[in-house]
């Protein structure tokens, strides 16, 4: 039967990425000289990691419950309802049953039991995101709301610490502004990287360039943009700021560009895990919390 | 399989369930907290914190963006209610709203009493602002009216006066019970601000029924939640907390924040 093939198809590739994971797990374990644990993270970012962490996991949630209530995106300056450039629909066949349709420009999905319709208390219910990706579960736009800007100071606030501690105590141009020997080294580490080989050594002491670019770029593009984009969604903060309706083309635009830069931020929080897993997340987690990640030195400097 | 395996396997699975244990405890977490009044109070208070915040940027008269008539939406999204459907709204609309009026009193010197007519003669600002929703979406129109400031001015508001309630003419309930009619609040700031206007116009026309005619408000660095429609009332008070639920507006009552800036 034809199944049976694909099943052996799918089980000579799963030995493959086995044959392929296997080497790279194995360096990451073993590691070649003696471990050493060096002092990473200080205390102030620790804190400000967790904190962050907190918040973003809670705005990215309370914010799919607010765009629940109109779970469509536009661009430019009002909605234009005829044209969304997202929409996550239902509809409803002749015999009862319900549809999630997805629509992006004008691609077609059916995104059943995930987007547009998904079983809420075991009964499928017409909704954007399924309840378990949002803030409050049940669909409760009030209150979505209120956790959002409540915590989007937290955030804020924290950012804006960050921000004075990170130039203040030199962790910006110390440890996360690429340097050039980076910008040069930067191909030999993506593949490095694709390849689930990360510095274990003396070199594991700096973040790598593709490290540095993602925490650059996620400091200093994406949070002020979604900071940003937020204000120019509040009908008050665009009276006393003109400026950011211009900059981003109209406050639909700006709630667009508001949700692609949380499906950025959630993005950047898979392969984050990701990495901290494949790299070792007891080191990482450690070092996230006491400050002390392990390497291994070098059998010659030894 | 040996002990070792299955040591491993058990914490894994061990692992896997504690997170998932951990997830869904955060998840009901937050949901139980949403209904804790500690909590609620605490996210209440962020509320004017968010207020203040924005009123240090947006002065007593910072204006609304306003638009060209090229933005004009096509169509104008009507949305809560689109015909308050009771005999005395249908005998009003019958006569073209000839016998519409609309009462200012509460903490003012002067009461008033005012027909559409009365309200069209007073100076009008015509304005194309953009309406948001607290949904999401938005609509821009233009709009014409006659400044709520002129009102509240002939009826000359007494020092006391902190906020305008504005009284509706759909009721919020199936039954049409007449205790829980549409109202809303706005604080005197809002209420005497350039262009929050009691609007009796859209893109050139009188208000159709789902935009709220005769008379609506509008506020423009408000939510849409906050222009009330099908205004009969207003009444300026020093503090909300008798009227209906004590929120100070329908939605506000339901746990929408007062606070409609934002």
């Amino acid at each position: 039967m034809a199944s049976g093939k694909t099943q052996q198809k799918i089980a000579v590739k799963m030995r493959r990425l086995a044959g392929v994971l296997r080497p790279a797990l194995a360096r990451i374990r073993a590691g070649t000289g003696p471990r050493v644990l060096f002092y990473r993270h200080r205390l102030p970012v620790r804190v400000m990691h967790w904190i962050n962490a907190l918040c973003v996991a809670i705005m990215l949630m309370s914010g799919l419950s607010i765009f629940n209530a109109h779970p469509m995106l536009y661009w430019g300056k009002a909605s234009d309802f005829n044209h969304p450039i997202l929409s996550l629909d239902a509809m409803q066949s002749p015999d009862g049953a319900l549809h999630g349709i997805t629509m992006v420009g004008h691609h077609v999905f059916h995104t059943t039991g995930f987007l547009g319709v998904s079983n809420e208390d075991g009964a499928p219910t017409v909704r954007g995101f399924p309840s378990w990706a949002t803030l409050p579960g049940p669909q409760w736009l009030a209150m979505g709301r209120q956790w959002h800007f409540a915590f989007a100071w937290i955030l804020a606030i924290n950012g804006l610490i960050f921000f004075a501690y990170a130039f203040l105590s030199r962790h910006f141009s110390r440890d996360l502004m690429p340097t050039q020997k980076d910008i040069a080294h930067l191909p030999r580490e993506i593949i490095d990287h694709a390849r689930l080989r990360f510095p274990k050594g003396e070199e594991a002491r700096h973040y790598n360039a593709l490290q540095k670019l993602a925490y650059v770029f996620v400091i200093f593009v994406l949070g002020p943009l979604i900071v940003a984009t937020g204000l120019t969604m509040s009908p008050t903060m665009d009276a006393a700021f003109p400026q950011l309706l211009w900059l981003f083309g109209g406050r639909q635009s700006a709630r667009t560009i508001h949700f692609i830069c949380a499906f950025s931020f959630l993005g950047f929080f898979i392969v984050h895990i990701a990495m901290v897993i494949l790299s070792g997340p007891i080191n990482n987690l450690r070092s996230m919390i006491t400050g002390r990640y392990a390497i291994r030195t070098e059998p010659e400097n030894v | 399989m040996s002990d070792l395996q299955k040591t491993g396997i058990d914490k894994r699975r061990f692992l896997a369930r504690t997170l998932t244990g951990a997830a869904t405890l955060l998840l009901t977490g937050c949901y139980d907290l949403s209904q804790k009044q500690w909590f609620t109070g605490i996210l209440e208070r962020v509320e004017i914190l968010t207020q203040h915040a924005q009123h240090l940027f947006a002065g007593p008269q910072t204006l609304a963006p306003e638009f060209t008539k090229a933005d004009i939406s096509p169509v104008f999204r009507a949305n809560g209610t689109l015909d308050p459907g009771t005999a005395d709204y249908a005998a009003h609309a019958a006569r073209n709203f000839a016998d519409w009026r609309i009462q200012v009193g509460g903490l003012v010197a002067h009461p008033l009493s005012l027909s559409m007519t009365q309200l069209r003669a007073m100076p009008s600002r015509t304005q194309i602002t953009r309406h948001d929703c607290v949904e999401g979406w938005s609509c821009i129109g233009e709009w014409t009216g006659t400044p709520l400031k002129t009102v509240l001015a002939a009826a000359a508001p007494k020092p006391a006066a902190r906020y305008a309630v504005f009284y509706c003419a759909d009721p919020m309930t199936a039954e049409g019970d007449p205790d829980h009619m549409y109202y809303e609040s706005l604080d005197m700031i809002e209420a005497m601000h350039p262009q929050t206007i009691l609007a009796y116009r859209l893109n050139g026309s009188d208000l159709s029924i789902p935009h709220g005619a005769p008379v609506r408000l509008r506020a423009e660095r408000q939510l849409g939640y906050k222009q009330p429609k099908y205004i009969q009332r207003i009444e300026l008070v020093e503090d909300f907390a008798h009227i209906q639920g004590g929120k100070g507006g329908y939605w506000e009552d339901l746990g929408y924040t007062w606070y409609g800036g934002i």
